[in-house]
């Protein structure tokens, strides 16, 4: 490398360093101690900076395990703003606590004994009649959904409804902090959801017909085959594999029509 | 012409039977239910304590979803939903201190001072309809069933809220006439069934109702005409305890209001629901003629 070289390469290293230092701070309060971030990191990531590290409170860091519900509040505001630590980026003055967990009363049941009735919930969760429509849980979901609708609809009887309107449900549990009738929204969902799609939704027909195919041992001179095939040409195999492309129709059949 | 609808949490599960011939019945006399969208729990029953607001929330919340839905009139079915919202809305016309704070609470909403008119679907029939327009629709009269309006409490006490004179009412004996039926009053008629009195003492439950059956019987009524799933409940279990520890008392069949407008209006047993009543009262209306003796169902096969 010649002498002119290494004097472009170290200047470019001392922007890039210069940039690195040149990042904006901002202050934020963790439980209420005062920190200086960089801007544009994730509450996570900040808590991170700072010198945290998270064994709990984390999970898919990618806003979809519920794992890292918080509660915040700017300076001036009133309102409680509610967020997933790993996909909310920090701003100035932000007070932070993180809520991983919060007790919930979950009920305990034979779910093969439970039908598509109303009373079904009624029984295991007889709380839902404690709400009052405050509306708390609204306010906190993190992901928008109207939890005190979908909770509605629980008591009206609606379970469809109530599954329909709590599809994007995490199980952070902050509608459950805010509860003032102290239900376990979120839970209660669970259960609707596994009502709606065990009893309610019309069943596939071919996915009973394909389990029994697989129990009939169909597929399993298939899979022997694979057993007995070498690393390197099951390498092959993989790599070459038809993959239905994304825009294939309803009639979409792969080429090799041996395993159908 | 579509009319904005409350109908509460009960009327979508145990109280279907009063719900569906409703619906089918107003649109026979061209009135459109119009569910209020996002309607949660009325609150069930109006906190009488002064200071206890967050009860008032619920009710309030329904009545800004009509008032959001553009009405300025809503109307209820459930008896105990109806004044549950009607006091509800008074408190929000009439207390500026309770509507203020009501108000700042549920701030993520509009701002709510008892612009909505809530009324009963018998009112509806009574003033926007009228019993003689009503009684020339009616295309099966009920005669001969010699029916014991029952009104409750919910319907007219408080007296603000009353949807009739609250002593002695009649809407209930006039929707009857209208649709061609005998109506029977008897003293009792506005006394309480018990209400949510029998969640904690169930064992009370004979001694609300052995008193309004009673009189009603005496007084030569073949069934009781009801507007309230709580009124149905309580006489309608009470009645079974009272057969179990009384012998020689004779069933009364117990009607919600809708399910005899809806077959007077000719729409046929099958959207009332009967199966979910108390008292059977599919062979009293066999023997009135008012529907068909015999199952219409056909043997299949042969």
């Amino acid at each position: 490398m010649s002498a002119k070289q290494t004097k472009k390469k170290s200047a470019e290293t001392a922007v890039k360093e210069k940039k690195q230092i040149a990042v904006k701070l901002i202050p934020i309060y963790i439980m209420g101690k005062r920190y200086e971030v960089p801007e544009g990191l994730t509450i996570m990531k900040a808590m991170e900076y700072v010198g945290y590290i998270l064994i709990r409170g984390c999970g898919c860091r990618g806003g979809t395990c519920g794992a890292c519900g918080t509660v915040y509040r700017k300076p001036g505001d009133y309102k409680l703003q509610v967020a997933l630590a790993c996909q909310k980026t920090v701003e100035s003055d932000m007070y932070i606590a993180q809520v991983p967990f919060f007790p919930a009363n979950r009920a305990l049941y034979d779910f093969t004994e439970l039908t598509a009735a109303p009373e079904e919930v009624f029984k295991l969760y007889p709380e839902l009649f404690r709400c009052v429509a405050c509306n708390a849980c609204t306010k906190a979901c993190p992901q928008g959904i109207e939890v005190m609708d979908a909770i509605s609809a629980l008591k009206q009887g609606n379970i469809a409804e109530a599954a329909r309107l709590s599809f994007d449900c995490i199980q952070c549990g902050l509608c459950t902090s805010r509860c003032f009738g102290e239900l376990a929204q979120y839970h209660m969902f669970q259960l609707a959801r596994r009502i709606y799609g065990a009893r309610i939704v019309p069943q596939a027909e071919h996915l009973a017909a394909m389990i029994k195919a697989v129990n009939e041992g169909k597929y399993d001179r298939f899979l022997d085959e694979l057993k007995q095939t070498k690393e390197d040409e099951l390498k092959k195999l993989y790599q070459e594999r038809e993959v239905e492309p994304m825009t294939a129709g309803e009639d979409w059949k792969p080429k090799d029509t041996k395993y159908l | 012409m579509s009319l904005a609808y409350y109908p509460g949490c009960t009327l979508k599960t145990r109280a279907r039977n009063l719900e569906e011939p409703a619906v089918a019945s107003m649109e026979a006399l061209g009135f459109k239910l119009d569910e209020v969208p996002r309607w949660n729990c009325c609150g069930a029953v109006y906190s009488l304590a002064d200071d206890d607001l967050i009860h008032q929330v619920a009710p309030v919340r329904n009545l800004i979803r009509a008032k959001e839905q553009g009405k300025d009139e809503l109307a209820t079915l459930c008896a105990f939903c109806f004044n549950t919202l009607k006091r509800a809305n008074l408190l929000m016309k009439d207390n500026a201190e309770k509507r203020n704070t009501l108000n700042s609470f549920m701030d993520e909403e509009v701002d709510y001072s008892g612009e909505v008119k809530v009324v009963h679907l018998l009112e509806v029939l009574r003033d926007e309809i009228g019993w003689e327009a009503l009684s020339q629709k009616v295309k099966l009269p009920l005669r001969e069933l010699k029916a014991a309006p029952y009104y409750g409490c919910t319907l007219l006490r408080p007296r603000e809220i009353a949807i009739d004179n609250a002593e002695d009412p009649t809407i209930l004996g006039e929707f009857l006439k209208s649709l061609g039926a005998t109506p029977v009053d008897f003293p009792e008629s506005t006394r309480c069934c018990g209400s949510y009195q029998i969640v904690s003492s169930p064992d009370d439950i004979i001694e609300y109702t052995r008193p309004i059956l009673n009189s009603a019987l005496n007084h030569g009524a073949e069934a009781l005409v009801l507007t309230c799933p709580l009124c149905d409940y309580n006489l309608g279990r009470g009645q079974k305890e009272l057969m179990r520890k009384q012998n020689g008392i004779r069933e009364m069949p117990l009607f919600y209001f809708t399910q005899l407008l809806a077959l007077a209006l000719g729409l046929g047993p099958q959207v009332c629901h009967f199966e979910m009543n108390h008292g059977s009262p599919e062979s009293l209306l066999r023997q009135k003629n008012l529907i068909p003796q015999v199952e219409s169902v056909q043997p299949i096969g042969g």
